[in-house]
């Protein structure tokens, strides 16, 4: 058989909760960053949860247990995939507001693997924002929420964090280690 | 049982106040449970038996055992009768452990056994009859206190009913063991255990009250002087006085009374207080000035003295003297040290002898040191062979040939005299050494006859060498005589020398006096006062002494006496010491304890030697015990393997005693060796040490940094120091070729400050140390060194070397110096790797691959051809291409354009990675008020339902989409007053069947055979059957066919979008460079029947297409616009065959003539994007931002009053656009008004037509008009306007319409005329349309009117006379006739070549005859520009050509290159015709106008032969 000339990664697994304290009827939203030279071959980039509330049984949780399942094939580590979550909900007046904004690269070790993320939102820019963006119920929010898996330009925002959100994958590479990238397994 | 069971307390409370209730509230009681009562009863009966017991025993015993038993304190206890305790038993009872209650309940009962209680007690019975049962103060308690007071009344109850109870006791006290438990159980809630209490409140005043007591608050009232003072005594103030006080530090006039006040409450509170009456303070210890540098921003204006100032970089020498040098690894080298021994000169454990013995060998050592130079020796035999020269020379003067010998005598003698000055302090240093070492031996041996015991194996055994009596008595005397008669001679010319000064002087004096005799008598005479005269003698000069002879005598026995001093006696044996190590040391055990003691210590005592280098430990010798004569013995050579000359080595001498304690004693720098010393030849060297530690011990050793005395009385005490000596050496190892391991020379060079420094013979002298040769060098041969001085040694072998091995330095230095060991490829293999290459490139977002998606991972994936696009582009950027342009200078021109346009799109890359917050985050705004005012009033409208209202669309980000998700809509709405057709007038005025039209035919009159000719043949004619077509990016799209010259379509075309490489990022859209053709045709249907047999079976009908004009919008207007709405003209060449302008029609027809007063043809579009897409308009700014802030020669005022100008102009008119400054093509921001500038227009242009300065400025702006326009958002891909000035815009022969109308404006200014500029401000001087409209017919064009033109300039910023940026006069260059007319023959041939090209199917054929009139036509048409002269082609061509149906047009461009003219040509589709036997025409016409402005017809025909 010839040398691979592309290394597959499947992901799968769930966001599984989040932790927001003082908010309820959450849901979260995800998508993957990658990079050029990575291509989804099979599964759902992005994706929208239900919305949860938060339950007497633990008062702390909200659950979303939102599947994930995407297969990447690459030629290059270079942008490895990340997924980005972005969770809103309900504020006082019933407007729909964002909660948090998180990222985090998927493992690059195969295996079962749990991330705790922590989510943040942007700030407004002055008290007199703040106050009538809680009246409009328009919060600041980033332009677009894959902003939060670069680096570029953030040294503009401020964000204040707002909760975690758990997400677990379970990894598996192709074609990897034939490629020469030692992923340290 | 909560109501039941309140707080002790509170009950007390109630039942103090509150009697107990009457009957009245016994109804709550009943909501008690009956279970609850029960209890309640049990245990209140239970409590009062005990209480009674309490309360009979007239002892205060239950007192005491409710203190133990009672947890409960409380005032109210003491005071209150047993009703208390029969609340807080059960409580107490509860909590001390039954055992205990069993206790307590038998000594109830046998109290109560002994005593007969049938009785109740005093008080009880007094309480239940002197207890007034007031019902009144009841009203007053809320129903809670209806419970307290229940429970109290049951209570009272029971009381009463005591004697009952009491019967019963023997089972009461049974009951009571059980209730105990019972209550453990069963009554023992939270209740129980909690007591509830009011809050204690104090009332403020009284809290003020007691604060007062203990609390003291000093007044802020300033304290009168006398109190701060002692008794009678006056403030008195320094500073009047005129002593220093300095400053006080500043404290609050009311801060200072306070603690003043509070000062003098305390004891001896005055004295606090200084001589003036204030508290004593230092001075403010504050800084006038701050020390740390202050932090500025960089925005505002700095102050002189704060700006930075530019310093150069220091290098850094320690670091690079790690590094291997610039050069490859020269592998290992090596540094031998040989560290053989140690030895203590003073050590604490020195006993006096060993201190002595110590001494002694120091002096010894000394004594041979200066036995081996031999000081004496060699001066004295300087001394000898310097006199005999002198004397050789003296005996040579006589005779001839030695003139130079005589000059150089006394040179000589003066070194006579010097040498013998040295020689004697030899000698005399000599022989005090000899003495003192006797003296020190003499010491040790009355110290070893003293202590009765040796110590050290010292001898001295001095050798007497003895002398020939005669000779050397001989020798002395001659030595004496040479002397005597030396300072003789120097006496003599001293002598000399002296007289001479003596008879000047004397004579200054005689003369002197002489003057002054002269003088006392004339003061005789005039009687001058005394004073004067005494004041003169007083100044009277004393007489010279003259100079003694010297005394042979007394020279003869200074001479005798020194000699005596400093030399041996004459026949003296000459003493010769020699110290040996032979002596026997007294054995331990006969010595005293003491000096036991000290011999065990030092046994104890060893030491080790730790080698440091570079300040890193290296490695350390083993731990060698101390000898008794204090020498430790190492012998080790450790190899250091090195890589730089090293910068220092380093020796640490440490000291262990006993097992674990370890001191260092002292660091001892060892050399860096030269580089000739070599392993083998290196003699080893003794470095001396010592250390400055105090240590006393307590036995005969004399410790260290103790003074001690060798005395019996104690005097001429002395004090050392723990020191030694480190015997090593170091050297360079030797390879295995014979090789010195030596790093190179170089290295050293560059560290000025190492080590070699401290101990190099140069930098002792005071040069500047090793780098400078050349400079050492010059130094050496100016001083005269001499080579054979051994003290030169050293520095004479170092010049020898280094100026015959070369020094290499290296010429260059590394920025980055571990860069190479970083690198993951070598830089040729990253350069050859195609993969890595097309990384880089993306990475760098070079447009061919800045949206490469999936690079390939292997090498071999990669083909050649993916940069062969790129490579063709960088290699041609600097090649013209001439093929394309036709014109050398047009090819030149878009060459550099190009450029402009790859370093703008640079800028604006880097410009794209700046972000700001906008880009970030969306925000929303703070509502105005206006806006606020609006919802509200809006809130406020009437709804109308009916009443349609435009739905803003949803804006849509561009970065989720793909290809196929954005469309064009294209809404055609109408058209006015489209071109209709002629009606054929062939010369023969014969139409045959077959020639006429279909239309004609199927439209005209109902008799169809009828002549066309007849007069209703106008009117019922189809003028024009139009339809429009719309084609971006290769799709086509058209309409239905309307019919007449105003078409109404009203059709919604839907054309898709793909955005370039699919990126659908804001800039990229930004830079799509497709255009939106719009074109209108007219459908022409043929019958296509040949044969009229035919006719009656079928319709044949054959569709032509002319085109009749177009409208072009490029796509990046629609994105900026989000929608355009509006009618347009559609672009119509000046002549086209077979067509005629409605108006002609319209008149004759006595149409509104008013429309025709707006010539040419309109057309009516909606055109939108779907979604709507959001214009990335901040990137721009964001440019503009950047540039501004970077790049600019304006003056730092004017650019901020520009924004300032700016800022309030959109905020009064937010949708007009004000400009002050621009980007010129440099990428600089100037100030708008200096592009304006009058200029020469062409001197052809004024010539053609002198008088008529109408027509002439009419040329002009046609002039203006002809050069191309090339947009600035479509060229530099939506980024920023770039303005060129008039010549370089000439010279470009591009731009877009700000440079038209800047070239345009100064033409008309240089012709004299009053022009401005108008972009929403006028130049040149700026100002902003304050006015209500905006379109250019509603404004007032006065600027003299403050108050509809805001000036830019105005009083407070006048103009600053700001140079223009326009070149001073504009030259043009002749146009080139020869190049015009070859390019046109170029062109037209390219045409046609395009032409047969898009034919492919079919033949073309061209109609000679036909294009050589068409040619003729066109410089006509250039004259006329274009205007009223189609009749006469129509009419000409049918002349010529004959039966022939002709439609074709001339198409005006200005010039820029050919594939927009091939592109005009293909639009409009002439070749589109499939006519077997059409014949096409096309001709071309090149005006050349100054400046290589190139003006082009280009006339396309087609022909079809009519039968």
């Amino acid at each position: 058989m010839a040398a691979p000339s592309v290394f597959l990664l499947a992901v799968s697994g769930e966001i599984e909760s989040g932790e927001f304290p003082g908010f309820d009827d959450l849901y979260c939203k995800f998508s993957f960053v990658y990079g050029q030279d990575w291509v989804p071959t099979a599964g759902l980039e992005e994706g929208i949860s239900q919305i949860t509330s938060k339950s007497s049984v633990s008062p702390t949780t909200l659950v979303w247990n939102f599947p994930i399942d995407i297969t990447f094939k690459s030629t290059n580590p270079f942008g490895w995939p990340q997924i980005v979550l972005s969770v809103y909900g309900p504020d006082f007046f019933g407007h729909d507001v964002v909660r948090g904004y998180g990222a985090v690269h998927v493992p690059f070790v195969p295996g079962r693997h749990k991330r705790t993320i922590a989510m943040f939102v942007p700030e407004s820019t002055s008290r007199l924002q703040q106050l009538t963006s809680w009246f409009t119920g328009r919060r600041p929010e980033f332009t677009d929420p894959k902003v939060v898996a670069q680096g570029e330009g953030r040294e503009v925002t401020r964000v204040r964090s707002q909760g975690f959100v758990t997400v677990s994958f379970n990894v598996i590479t192709k074609d990897l280690h034939k490629l020469g990238y030692d992923v340290g397994q | 049982m909560s109501a039941a069971r309140p707080s002790a307390a509170a009950e007390t409370e109630a039942v103090r106040e509150l009697p107990p209730v009457p009957s009245t509230s016994r109804t709550s009681s009943a909501e008690l449970s009956v279970r609850q009562r029960m209890r309640e009863k049990l245990k209140a009966a239970r409590t009062k038996a005990e209480i009674t017991l309490s309360q009979e025993d007239p002892s205060s015993q239950p007192r005491g055992l409710k203190g133990t038993r009672e947890r409960k304190p409380g005032v109210g206890l003491d005071k209150r009768s047993g009703n208390d305790k029969s609340r807080e038993m059960p409580e107490g009872d509860s909590r001390l452990p039954s055992k205990v209650k069993f206790r307590d309940s038998v000594k109830k009962l046998k109290q109560k056994s002994t005593l007969q209680n049938d009785f109740p007690s005093e008080e009880e019975a007094y309480n239940f009859f002197t207890f007034n049962f007031d019902a009144a103060a009841e009203k007053l308690k809320t129903g809670a206190m209806k419970k307290n007071g229940l429970s109290e009344e049951e209570e009272v109850e029971e009381e009463c009913d005591e004697t009952h109870e009491d019967e019963q006791e023997e089972d009461e006290m049974d009951e009571d063991v059980c209730l105990v438990k019972d209550d453990l159980f069963i009554g023992q809630t939270d209740e129980d255990l909690v007591v509830v209490k009011p809050v204690d409140c104090e009332s403020y005043t009284e809290q003020l009250k007691r604060e007062k007591e203990f609390l003291f608050i000093p007044s802020m009232l300033a304290v009168p002087a006398s109190e701060k003072m002692p008794r009678n005594m006056q403030p008195r103030y320094l500073e009047d006085e005129g002593l220093y006080t300095g400053e006080r530090p500043f404290v609050t006039q009311s801060n200072q009374n306070i603690l003043e006040n509070r000062i003098l409450r305390q004891d001896q509170g005055k004295e606090w207080f200084g001589d003036d009456g204030k508290i004593l303070a230092l001075p403010n210890p504050i800084k006038q000035s701050c020390t740390r540098p202050p932090i500025f921003s960089l925005e505002e204006g700095l102050a002189p003295e704060l700006e930075t100032v530019y310093r150069k970089a220091i290098k850094m020498t320690s670091t690079n003297q790690y590094l291997v040098g610039p050069g490859d690894f020269q592998g290992m080298f090596q540094l031998d040290i040989d560290i053989s021994g140690l030895i203590f000169t003073h050590h604490p454990c020195f006993s006096r002898e060993h201190v002595l013995a110590a001494k002694l060998a120091q002096l010894y050592d000394q004594y041979l040191a200066r036995k081996q130079k031999n000081l004496t020796k060699l001066l004295t035999d300087k001394l000898h062979a310097l006199r005999s020269a002198v004397q050789y020379s003296m005996e040579g003067a006589g005779g001839d040939g030695v003139p130079v010998a005589q000059q150089s005598i006394p040179e000589y003698k003066m070194e006579i005299r010097q040498t013998r000055r040295l020689r004697d302090a030899e000698q005399e240093k000599d022989r005090t050494l000899l003495k003192t070492i006797i003296k020190v031996w003499k010491q040790i041996k009355s110290l070893r006859d003293f202590q009765k015991f040796t110590n050290t194996p010292m001898k001295l055994y001095l050798r007497k060498e003895e002398v020939d009596q005669k000779s050397d008595e001989k020798a002395y005397e001659a030595e004496i005589q040479a002397e005597i008669k030396e300072l003789l001679e120097e006496c003599m010319e001293e002598y000399e020398k002296k007289m001479e000064e003596y008879k000047t002087e004397l004579r200054d004096w005689k003369s002197w006096k002489k003057t002054q005799k002269s003088k006392k008598k004339k003061k005789k005479d005039t009687l001058v006062d005394e004073e004067s005269e005494d004041h003169d003698f007083g100044e009277e000069r004393i007489k010279p002494i003259p100079p003694k002879v010297a005394n042979s005598l007394e020279i003869e026995q200074q001479v005798r006496e020194k000699a005596e001093k400093c030399r041996r006696k004459p026949g003296e044996p000459i003493l010769v010491p020699e110290l040996t190590l032979s002596g026997s040391i007294t054995p331990t055990e006969q010595c005293p304890r003491a000096e036991v003691l000290r011999r065990e210590d030092v046994k104890k005592r060893s030491a080790f030697i730790k080698v440091l280098f570079n300040s890193k430990e290296v490695s350390r010798t083993v731990t060698r015990p101390i000898s008794s004569d204090f020498r430790v013995h190492f012998g080790q050579i450790f190899n250091l393997q090195i890589i730089n000359w090293p910068e220092s080595l380093k020796l640490q001498i440490y000291e262990t005693t006993g097992i674990s304690s370890t001191t260092l004693l002292a660091e001892v720098f060892l050399p860096v060796p030269e580089t000739a010393v070599l392993t083998g030849s290196a003699p080893l060297e003794e470095i001396e040490f010592s250390s400055d530690q105090r240590v006393v011990l307590d036995h005969e050793g004399v410790g260290s940094g103790v003074s001690f005395s060798f005395e019996a009385d104690g005097s001429n005490k002395m004090t050392f120091m723990t020191s030694g000596k480190v015997s090593s050496s170091v050297s360079w190892a030797v390879g295995e070729k014979g090789i010195p391991l030596i790093p190179p020379v170089s290295q050293q060079n560059t560290g000025i400050p190492s080590a070699l420094k401290n101990i190099d013979a140069i930098a002792s002298i005071g040069t500047s140390g090793l780098t400078d040769m050349k400079k050492l060098a010059k130094w050496a041969a100016e001083a005269k060194l001499d080579p054979n001085d051994p003290n030169n040694a050293a520095l004479m072998q170092l010049i020898m070397i280094t100026t015959s091995g070369e020094a290499h330095v290296p010429d260059f230095f590394r920025l980055e110096q571990l860069q190479q060991e970083f690198n993951f490829v070598s830089d040729e293999e990253f350069n050859r790797s195609k993969r890595f290459r097309l990384l880089q490139l993306r990475n760098e977002e070079v447009a061919e691959f800045r949206n490469y998606k999936q690079v390939p991972l292997h090498e071999r994936e990669i083909s050649e051809k993916i940069f062969q696009d790129y490579e063709k582009r960088v290699q041609e950027r600097d090649v013209i291409d001439s093929k394309n342009y036709l014109d050398a200078h047009r090819a030149v021109v878009a060459n550099y354009l190009q450029k402009v346009r790859e370093s703008v799109i640079k800028r604006f890359l880097i410009a794209k990675h700046h972000f700001i917050l906008s880009d970030l985050v969306n925000e929303e705004e703070i509502p105005g008020l206006g806006i606020l005012g609006l919802g509200l009033f809006k809130l406020a409208e009437p709804k109308r339902p009916l009443r349609p209202r435009r739905k803003e669309r949803k804006k849509v980000t561009a970065q989720n989409l793909s290809d196929g998700d954005i469309k064009l809509l294209v809404n055609i709405i109408r058209a006015y007053d489209i071109p209709v057709r002629k009606p054929v007038m062939s010369k023969l005025q014969q139409p045959s069947k077959s020639s006429r039209s279909f239309n004609e035919m199927f439209a005209a009159s109902p008799s169809a055979q009828s002549p066309p000719n007849s007069p209703d043949w106008a009117f019922n004619q189809v003028l024009v059957r139009p339809f429009v077509e719309v084609s971006f990016q290769r799709t086509v799209c058209r309409t239905t066919t309307a019919e007449g010259p105003s078409p109404c379509w009203n059709e919604e075309l839907e054309l898709p979008f793909r955005a370039p490489n699919g990126d659908y990022s804001t800039h990229s859209l930004q830079s799509v460079k497709d255009e939106v053709f719009i074109n209108v045709f007219d459908e022409v249907l043929h019958d296509a029947v040949e044969d009229d047999h035919e006719r009656g079976s079928g319709i044949h009908t054959r569709i032509e297409r002319h085109w009749l004009g177009c409208v072009k919008i490029p796509f990046t207007t629609i994105y900026f616009q989000a929608r355009i709405d509006g009618t347009f003209k559609v672009n119509i060449p000046p002549v086209l065959l077979g067509y005629s302008k409605e108006k002609s029609v319209g008149m004759e027809r006595g149409f509104d003539s008013v429309r025709n007063l707006s010539e040419g043809s309109y057309i009516t579009l909606f055109i939108t994007i779907e979604p709507q897409l959001i214009p990335g308009e901040s990137v721009r700014e964001k440019m503009n931002e950047m540039l501004k802030k970077f790049d600019t020669q304006e003056d730092e005022k004017l650019l901020q009053a520009a924004e300032k100008y700016e800022a309030e102009c959109t905020s009064k008119f937010p949708s007009r656009q004000c400009l002050t400054t621009v980007i010129d093509l440099d990428g600089k921001t100037v100030f708008i008004t200096r592009y304006i500038k009058p200029l020469n227009p062409p001197q052809e242009l004024l010539d053609a037509v002198p008088n008529r300065s109408q027509t002439a400025a009419e040329l002009v702006a046609r002039y203006v008009a002809l050069i191309p326009f090339l947009p600035d958002s479509v060229s530099f891909a939506g980024i920023c306007d770039l303005w060129s000035t008039s010549d370089q815009f000439l010279y470009l022969l591009a731009g877009d319409e700000e440079e038209h109308a800047v070239l345009l404006c100064n033409y008309f200014l240089g012709m004299g005329k009053k022009a401005w500029l108008i972009i929403g401000n006028a130049i040149p001087e700026i100002w902003f349309n304050m006015q209500e409209y905006d379109s250019p017919g509603r404004i007032y064009f006065d600027i003299s009117k403050p108050k509809l033109w805001k000036p830019f300039f105005s009083r407070s910023l006048p103009f600053p006379g700001l140079r223009s940026v326009q070149p001073e006069e504009l030259t043009y260059e002749h146009s080139d006739k020869a190049a015009a007319l070859e390019l046109q023959s170029r062109i037209e041939k390219i045409l046609k070549d395009k032409i047969m090209e898009w034919r492919p199917t079919r033949p073309t054929r061209w109609n000679r005859y036909c294009t050589s009139t068409l040619r003729n036509f066109l410089p006509l048409l250039e004259q006329n520009q274009g205007k009223d002269v189609e009749d006469d082609h129509q009419a000409e061509l049918q002349k010529q050509l004959g039966d022939y149906r002709v439609s074709g047009f001339p198409i005006h461009m200005p010039y820029s290159e050919v594939r927009p003219l091939i592109e005009a040509v293909h639009s409009t589709r002439v070749h589109t015709i499939d006519v077997s036997n059409v014949e096409f025409a096309l001709a071309v016409y090149i005006h050349a106008y100054p400046q290589n402005v190139l003006s082009i017809w280009i006339y396309v025909a087609s022909l079809v032969r009519n039968r």
